[in-house]
């Protein structure tokens, strides 16, 4: 037996050896750059990709599903509740005041376009969430990071990056106060 | 999952009685996809039956992936050098000509070398090689060094082999006449040793005076 594994001195070493045998140290750049040795090398297989790939898609397909549901179903979470915003008499006629709607919302925008008319809308610009202002005089909210701008009366972008409207928000005025009563949602 | 340690491979040529079972099981491994890896070659035809298996050696310094320019020879931490990688292999057949064993064969049908990966689907899971599996006399067994020594007192494996300046280990042993002097097998100095038996010489620019 001892014989028989005279042999086994030279045991293989489980990394593979260059042919001159010089320590790693030795040997040229490139073979760290080509190892031969399997886990070394950056190897992807045929399978690996198309698990990566299946993977990745169906992630997106359940993102997209996630998204029509929320925009399909979520806006009927709006709240039907009415909150006193401001008083009519503390705005002047093309004057403008930002306002939370429910509370702890991201700020909106109240503006006074004539003696008994209000409207409201989601500061928020639909380009890129920058807060919007109001350009009375011209009918208009104006973006002006990007300078785009949305129609004053309906919210609809006329101008710039926009492409999506504000989301509005409902006003109602009783006895001298106005009342923000409620959100239409904006697609997304 | 690496082949487990303690499983080896041994070949005795002089066992080999070229009935070439070898080389139908080949085929039949589930990841050799109908192609049989394994050579027999037949040492002098004309005047021997001599034959001789010849299967991937598993060098720990493997020439064919040295010399593959497409970077699709690997060789995992169990030591066995896989087969060439399909979507790297450009079937340029360097690999064909360089191995001091003469293992890759190129399949130009698919474009692809395809050589003798032990069956690794196979050794992984702890089940022998197809060829080992079937081979009558033996002459490939894959086993445990214990079985070796007990079913062959008479011979001991070698696995070193020296080609002029390169020293070569293998994971394959070569089985060898226990009484045999050298560790080593000098692969080029056999080149111009005599055939056993006959005056022939392998080396063809040798005039026959020189014998």
């Amino acid at each position: 037996m001892s014989r028989f594994n005279a042999g086994k001195e030279g045991a293989l070493a489980p990394r593979s050896v260059p042919p001159d045998r010089a320590p790693a140290a030795l040997q040229p750049r490139w073979r760290r750059d080509f190892p031969i040795d399997w886990d070394e090398d950056d190897y992807v297989s045929r399978r690996d990709l198309v698990k990566y790939v299946v993977l990745t898609s169906g992630a997106f397909v359940v993102g997209q599903a996630w998204i029509a549901y929320k925009s399909l179903f979520g806006r009927r979470a709006a709240p039907a509740h009415a909150l006193p915003v401001a008083s009519v008499n503390e705005l002047p006629v093309g004057g403008a005041k930002t306002f939370a709607y429910p509370e702890g919302s991201t700020p909106r925008l109240l503006v006074r376009t004539g003696s008994n008319a209000f409207v409201a809308y989601d500061q928020q610009c639909t380009h890129l969430q920058c807060p919007v202002v109001p350009a009375v005089e011209q009918g208009k909210l104006h973006c002006p990071c990007h300078n785009g701008w949305f129609d004053l009366q309906s919210g609809d972008p006329i101008a710039g990056p926009p492409r999506r409207r504000l989301p509005r928000v409902n006003v109602e005025v009783h006895d001298g106060t106005v009342y923000a009563t409620g959100v239409e949602g904006s697609a997304i | 999952m690496p082949v487990p340690e303690p499983h080896e491979f041994f070949v005795d040529p002089g066992r080999c009685i070229g009935c070439q079972a070898c080389i139908q099981a080949c085929s039949e491994c589930d990841t050799h996809r109908g192609q049989s890896m394994i050579q027999l070659d037949y040492l002098d035809r004309p005047r021997s039956t001599l034959t001789l298996p010849v299967i991937c050696m598993h060098c720990d310094s493997p020439t064919c992936a040295e010399v593959c320019p497409a970077d699709a020879i690997k060789r995992t931490e169990d030591g066995i050098v896989q087969t060439a990688r399909k979507p790297r292999c450009i079937a340029c057949n360097n690999c064909v000509l360089a191995c001091p064993f003469g293992v890759p064969k190129m399949n130009t049908r698919m474009n692809l070398m395809m050589k003798c990966d032990m069956c690794y689907d196979r050794t992984s899971v702890g089940l022998k090689p197809m060829c080992a599996s079937v081979c009558p006399s033996q002459a490939l067994a894959f086993g445990t060094r214990e079985e070796m020594a007990r079913l062959r007192p008479n011979s001991r494996p070698v696995n070193t082999f020296q080609f002029g300046m390169q020293t070569i280990r293998t994971k394959v042993n070569v089985m060898v006449p226990a009484d045999a002097p050298s560790e080593t097998i000098d692969v080029t100095a056999a080149m111009y040793e005599p055939s056993i038996g006959h005056d022939v010489l392998d080396d063809v620019f040798a005039s026959e005076g020189d014998t």
